[in-house]
């Protein structure tokens, strides 16, 4: 992917509501799709494709464990089931079910999260799920993805729904730009290279990876070459891009939404210890919980903006 | 929906005895599992497959218009792979295999390793909502078929359950049957003791379902109710089924300790000169 210049100011959307629109016109081409939402399909953005196709969605109620167990039960029937939620209860409150459910039996069916991580915003830490991605990956059969542009989620849910078997795709509420150029196209397993260097290395995923391109940009005023590198694929992880970060790049930063423990630092740095070891700088929640706030506000609060990246980047090629 | 021709009882009585012979010699094989339910649920099971309820082709066993059976309680399968054997899923002799390493039989039932095992099961509580979503997949796309499920008086305590009869009941699944082991009995010991489900049939009614309770060890009364749930419109149907744990061994009917312990060599022996096996 070569790097292109975006006139500013950039539009924002968030990824929430470009997997509504995804998914409405998915409908239209797809007969087989049946949508489930547990009470949240204004939120989630499901209530586009409910209003174009009411037979095939099914509202739940307040019981995000069902939920998975029907969406399973439907998927078992030939059908292409995409179940949403808020992230917390998805990934969090039906766990056990998406274990047993879904990744077991290897259904056919996306669980398309929305209003992960910190920018969940002013709803505070009971909603803010900051370890969805550790609980997601751990699982066998499970795909992970974390688009981080409305153009690249709306490529995420077409793959998702061509590809067969579990997908946990892990959206935002909040408004993000819409920064990735409009070549670019999603390939699960495949991280893109936004910013072209061989000094050091940031990879971000979801809302974090724009803040990765802007702190290249002020590295790079300052002659420091970042390669910057879009993982949305956390599971299944660009092993190859990754190691050749590491072999060919000072180290690596990765900065995510989500708790240090168990995410997207996580796993490049399973990847790399593995074959190329190098030092690998993870930037998300220190072992705690978020709090109320506006979510552009709380990224930058717990250190998950471009002065923090870029700092971080910065040490790194001067260690 | 076609209702099975008029049933031969002595014949059904006699498959149910042979699938009681091979659960307990399977089980003091495997040295572990689950007899008591697996017993008390032999008269229902017998003929929901061998009555001519569930439509099904063991010689195709992914026929995608055969009625589902998901066995919820899932630690009882082994009536469940006694049936599958004696319908010619696989051979009989598998059954001797059971929860060993390699095995075709899991511990718990899983389609990954065993044919005509429709979903992975175990963990109390989901299966049953897997069982409500075949049954709106069926209705989704026009077709006929039914699903059964079976739980249980201990499942029964798992809110995912409730959940699933909340919704079965609002999205009117009249294509789907659950059929509860209502023996009294959990691991720790009696329901009433550990946890008291109450009145189950009041409580499903209650959640809009067609509920009876009907004695599980008669297989008469469990044919006339089966008859009369699948005639139900607009509504899943509950039988709470009234049976003994253990059924019809002495020394295990009623029992706690035998929900989830397996018989040694001598209870085999003394449970198969029982049933007049030997």
């Amino acid at each position: 992917m070569t790097t292109t210049t975006v006139p500013q100011p950039l539009q924002k959307v968030a990824t929430r509501e470009s997997y509504g629109k995804a998914l409405a016109a998915l409908g239209a081409e797809r007969p087989d799709i049946v949508v489930l939402d547990a009470d949240l399909s204004g939120s989630t953005k499901t209530n586009g494709f409910a209003k174009a196709f009411p037979q095939r969605f099914l509202n739940i109620g307040v019981a995000e464990a069902n939920m998975m167990g029907i969406a399973s039960g439907l998927a078992s029937t030939g059908l292409t089931v995409f179940a949403s939620s808020f992230a917390m209860f998805a990934a969090g409150k039906a766990y056990e079910q998406v274990r047993q459910e879904i990744a077991l039996p290897v259904a056919n069916v996306k669980i398309c999260a929305t209003h992960a991580g910190l920018t969940v915003g002013e709803d505070g830490a009971s909603h803010q799920v900051l370890e969805d991605i550790a609980l997601m990956r751990v699982l066998p059969n499970m795909r992970v993805i974390v688009p981080s542009d409305g153009l690249e989620t709306e490529q995420v849910i077409r793959t998702a729904a061509a590809t067969a078997g579990p997908f946990y795709v892990r959206l935002s509420r909040l408004s993000t730009p819409l920064f990735l150029p409009a070549d670019y196209r999603f390939a699960l397993g495949r991280a893109a290279r936004l910013r072209e260097g061989n000094d050091v290395t940031i990879i971000g995923a979801g809302v974090t990876a724009w803040y990765c391109t802007q702190a290249a940009d002020a590295l790079a005023a300052e002659g420091i070459k970042a390669r910057v590198l879009n993982c949305s694929s956390i599971k299944p992880l660009d092993c190859d891009a990754v190691l050749a970060a590491a072999r060919e790049t000072r180290g690596i930063v990765t900065v995510e939404e989500h708790q240090r423990a168990c995410g997207l630092g996580s796993a490049v740095a399973e990847c790399v210890t593995e074959s190329h070891p190098c030092r690998v700088v993870r930037l998300g929640m220190q072992d705690r919980f978020g709090e109320s706030g506006p979510g552009d506000k709380l990224l930058e609060h717990f250190g998950l903006t471009t002065p923090a990246i870029a700092k971080a980047a910065r040490e790194l090629v001067r260690s | 929906m076609t209702l099975p021709p008029a049933q031969d009882f002595p014949a059904l009585a006699a498959i149910a005895r042979e699938l009681r012979i091979d659960v307990l010699t399977m089980l003091e094989k495997a040295a572990s599992g689950h007899p008591g339910g697996s017993l008390g649920m032999a008269d229902v099971y017998t003929l929901l497959w061998f009555g001519g309820y569930l439509h099904v082709d063991p010689a195709n066993p992914q026929w995608p218009d055969r009625d589902r059976f998901v066995l919820s309680n899932g630690h009882i399968c082994p009536i469940l792979y006694t049936i599958l054997a004696k319908k010619g899923y696989f051979p009989r002799e598998d059954l001797w295999t059971l929860r060993k390493l390699g095995s075709k039989l899991q511990g718990h039932p899983d389609f990954h390793f065993t044919r005509g095992v429709d979903v992975c099961t175990g963990s109390l509580g989901n299966g049953v909502s897997v069982a409500l979503g075949i049954a709106l997949g069926a209705r989704l796309q026009g077709k006929s078929f039914r699903v059964y499920a079976g739980s249980s008086d201990g499942e029964c305590q798992e809110g995912q359950l409730w959940e699933m009869a909340t919704a079965a009941a609002h999205h009117k699944a009249d294509n789907l049957t659950l059929m509860i082991d209502w023996n009294g009995i959990q691991i720790d010991g009696y329901n009433r003791d550990v946890m008291d489900v109450r009145d189950l049939v009041a409580k499903f009614t209650a959640f809009g379902w067609h509920a009876e309770e009907v004695n599980g060890q008669d297989m008469k009364a469990v044919d006339a109710a089966l008859r009369r749930a699948l005639a139900v419109k607009g509504q899943p149907q509950v039988l709470c089924c009234r049976t003994v744990l253990g059924t019809p061994i002495s020394f295990m009917m009623n029992k706690p300790h035998w929900h989830g312990v397996a018989p040694n060599a001598e209870e085999l022996k003394k449970a198969l000169a029982e049933l007049g096996a030997s």
